[in-house]
């Protein structure tokens, strides 16, 4: 890769912690945050999700909004990621900063509150644009100054990574300096629902790779990375490099994958190649991993076409559950910090290997060499997305 | 980028637009013209497409027509709201049943990346996949990332690029109750001259097949773009001749440019200002009151520049001012909604 | 003559509407003609929606969805599984 791109702050919010360190915490102690619906209004009480504890009236605080706010939960959860990665940037001139925000599920949030409401009643109406994605994108923009490139990605699942993969190109190309990439996904009964009608939802606590796994569970989170090209990072401490990046797509199904897992195998096979990598250069392998019986064996199955050896891997949707256009960016954090602490974090609630594969997880935190991380993200659409992280030598 | 091939849907036919036959309508939202879809599309397939997949499907099929492409290296969208009558169906179905017996259909229908997912599954097409969804930058986002794929040694060589957007029964109408739509008495081909807030609506679909080389099928080029989330008057007439000089031109040899009003008094005044400024001594062209505003009508703008490179000539009713113009070679498209996501775009004959 | 009970050109009528088969009359569909596959041509996702069907109208709860696939072989065998287990 000509021009590096290094990684040189991080912010995360999710449900196993509010920001860098939490999240770590969680992740060394084994600690998930898979828990009820207490803040989400849904009938299914009786389903696992990874539900942040705050209110959206604590996060606006936590912000100083103004009382007639328009942000949605995601843009909420957003700002806050954002702070704390543009903070551990030090980043300064937030006008020139681009950003590419990943975001699937929008304002829907809102929109399934006041829906039967607008006609009716003024008060909730200036939520009436927050339904899309861009538009949680542009509070999150508006809040911080960020003015001028400004985009969202919306391909379900690989949002984020597809935001990391953009941002690692336009700085490539030297058309920006500095940008911030990652993604940000709210629960919703929207989303609860169409996973549950799709009958992928599990009712117990998800099992990746598990041969007994019964599906996904959701989750909420925001992360975000900032991305700089080598002169820009200069003096600041890098927490790795974005060295490799693939995106392809499966053409099989309009939701499940293929069985050999085509759109996988040939994302996996780009990231390499961009990073000029062989299979067995990769220490670590997040996966996408969201215990449905689909995902599990064709990304498996894939796995096995790239690597003669298996590498370590695990899934951390067990900790965190599937936050959507999120996960490729919290996933991302997760893998820096794998190559920061050089420890590889756990597949929660793993007891035997599927029959056809028999690939094992990583069960119990582990410390070890890390040179390079993959990074797998894989959506509804056949989107497919791998990103490779490496140590800062 | 070489336009190889490309196609639109929108309000007005491409007959009526150059024999100066265009509709007028009388609501603030109308629908697009209608299209035998079954032409293009199996009845399986069909059957559960949402229009925004069905109008993005067709021009996109179209285009690679015309190119004389199967299968593109790469697939990128731009769409603000996606699939939305399909949201608006599982959202009223989650409401009506309380959460119970959903039928997942219109949940898979519904996420913004459905298009992009379709078109590639109907061709087969295993390479790079983007959607975008920035509000009314979602097309020029995917614009950009076209050029850059260009630039990166992928082996790219063609990549289809389109934008779409549908109106929904309920959903679209909120847009009466924030503002975003205008009161009162409608005639959409007058609605630039109006003194009110708020303007008109309508749905639509433009894809091009862009090429990395000229061919013989070349008729066209989209040289250039930039997007902006927020920029004051001044600093869009500094960016402006920034982006011209760029590309090796000068305000006086721009020949036109395409412009974004429509008709809503609060953010008019960022096209007005270039009109009596910067662009006085340029032809300018609006189209909004035509084919309406929506998200991604600008993939529907470069269309039209495209179509008037190719055709050289020049739709009469579209003109915003009245200098003649013999034979256009280059034409800016400049947009904003809301006063928000700015974007510059550049198209070149060859 | 074929068997032809009520519960059959339901069960036709259903599918048209539920799976948006806009062309298609109840006199086209065969008792015994596979759904999936090779005749009628339904997919993964309409299996998925025929078993939120039979919740609905029948009050038959199907929680494995690999299950579908056998009852939803042909009209005759969805009747025959309805009429067994309906309780509605």
């Amino acid at each position: 890769m000509s021009r590096s791109v290094a990684v040189t702050g991080m912010g995360i919010f999710s449900a196993i912690g509010k920001n860098l360190e939490e999240n770590h915490r969680s992740l060394i102690h084994g600690k998930h945050g898979l828990s009820y619906p207490e803040i989400l209004e849904t009938v299914h009480q009786n389903l696992p999700i990874g539900e942040i504890k705050s209110t959206n009236s604590d996060l606006a605080d936590a912000l100083n909004l103004d009382k007639n706010h328009a942000f949605t939960r995601a843009a909420l959860l957003g700002t806050i990621a954002l702070k704390e990665a543009l903070q551990n940037a030090k980043i300064e001139d937030f006008i020139n900063i681009g950003f590419v925000n990943g975001n699937s599920v929008g304002g829907m949030d809102m929109t399934e509150r006041f829906y039967r409401e607008y006609e009716s009643n003024p008060a909730n109406r200036r939520f009436i644009q927050a339904q899309h994605p861009g538009f949680t994108t542009e509070q999150i923009a508006g809040y911080f100054g960020i003015d001028n490139y400004v985009t969202t990605i919306s391909t379900a699942c690989s949002s984020a990574a597809n935001a990391v993969m953009l941002g690692a190109r336009l700085i490539q190309s030297g058309r920006l300096d500095q940008v911030i990439v990652g993604g940000t996904d709210c629960l919703s009964r929207f989303t609860l629902n169409g996973f549950n009608s799709l009958m992928i939802y599990s009712e117990d606590f998800p099992k990746p790779f598990d041969s007994e796994r019964k599906g996904l569970n959701l989750g909420e989170a925001a992360a975000y990375l900032v991305l700089e090209s080598a002169d820009f990072a200069k003096n600041k401490e890098v927490l790795g490099y974005v060295s490799g990046y693939g995106n392809a797509n499966d053409a099989f199904h309009q939701t499940a994958s293929s069985e050999n897992g085509e759109g996988a195998y040939l994302a996996m096979q780009k990231a390499l190649e961009t990073a000029n990598l062989n299979p067995h250069h990769i220490d670590y392998i997040n996966a996408h991993g969201t215990a449905t019986q689909n995902n599990d064996l064709s990304e498996s199955r894939a796995l096995i076409r790239i690597f003669k050896e298996m590498p370590a891997f695990s899934s951390t949707k067990s900790f965190t559950g599937h936050t959507l256009a999120a996960a490729g960016a919290i996933e991302a954090v997760f893998s820096l910090l794998a190559i920061k602490h050089q420890q590889i974090y756990p597949n929660l609630n793993f007891n035997s290997a599927i029959s056809d594969t028999r690939l094992r997880p990583v069960t119990e935190l582990k410390s070890t060499k890390i040179q390079h991380v993959l990074s797998n993200s894989f959506g509804f659409g056949g989107n497919c997305t791998s990103l490779i992280f490496s140590k800062d030598e | 980028m070489y336009i190889n091939g490309m196609a639109s849907i929108a309000a007005q036919t491409e007959e009526d637009l150059f024999a100066e036959n265009l509709q007028s309508f009388s609501e603030n939202i109308f629908p697009a013209t209608s299209v035998n879809y079954k032409e293009y599309i199996k009845p399986m397939m069909l059957r559960r497409m949402s229009k925004t997949i069905k109008m993005g499907l067709v021009t996109a099929k179209r285009a690679l027509n015309e190119a004389g492409v199967d299968v593109p290296d790469s697939i990128i969208v731009g769409t603000g709201e996606g699939c939305k009558q399909d949201t608006e169906k599982f959202l009223e179905n989650i409401l009506d049943e309380n959460e119970s017996f959903l039928t997942p259909t219109a949940f898979i229908q519904s996420t913004h990346n459905t298009v992009g997912g379709q078109i590639a599954l109907d061709l087969k097409c295993t390479g790079y996949n983007m959607t975008y969804t920035q509000n009314s930058a979602s097309f020029e986002s995917a614009l950009i990332d076209a050029k850059l794929q260009f630039t990166e040694e992928m082996g790219t060589r063609c990549v289809l690029v389109g934008g779409v957007d549908e109106i929904a029964r309920i959903s679209t109408p909120f847009y009466n109750l924030d503002g975003q739509l205008k009161a009162g008495e409608i005639n959409t081909a007058k609605i630039l001259q109006s003194s009110s807030e708020g303007t008109i609506t309508s749905e639509g679909a433009a894809f091009f097949l862009l090429s990395e080389i000229r061919t013989q099928d070349s008729f066209a080029e989209i040289s250039d773009c930039m997007i902006y989330r927020n920029i004051s008057e001044e600093k869009l007439q500094e960016e402006i001749s920034w982006f011209l000089k760029k590309n090796d031109l000068k305000i006086d040899e721009l020949d036109v440019v395409i412009l974004g009003n429509n008709g809503d008094t609060r953010y008019d005044h960022y096209y007005q200002q270039l009109q009596e400024d910067l662009f006085k001594n340029t032809l300018q062209l609006g189209y909004k009151n035509w084919v309406g505003d929506y998200n991604t009508v600008t993939a529907y703008a470069c269309w039209l520049g495209a179509e008037i490179l190719k055709r050289k000539e020049i739709p009469q009713q579209l003109k915003l001012n009245n200098l003649p113009l013999k034979q256009p070679t280059s034409i800016l498209v400049y947009n904003q909604y809301l006063g928000k996501n700015h974007s510059l775009t550049l198209l070149r004959s060859l | 003559m074929p068997i032809m009970t009520d519960l059959h050109t339901e069960l036709k009528a259903s599918i048209i509407e539920q799976l948006n088969l806009e062309d298609m009359e109840v006199s086209d569909i065969e008792n015994d003609e596979p759904l999936f596959g090779d005749g009628l041509g339904l997919d993964s996702i309409d299996a998925l929606e025929l078993i939120v069907l039979l919740e609905k109208d029948y009050g038959i709860k199907l929680t494995d969805p690999k299950k579908g696939r056998e009852i939803f072989e042909s009209i005759n065998k969805m009747a025959d599984f309805i009429e067994a287990n309906r309780t509605k």
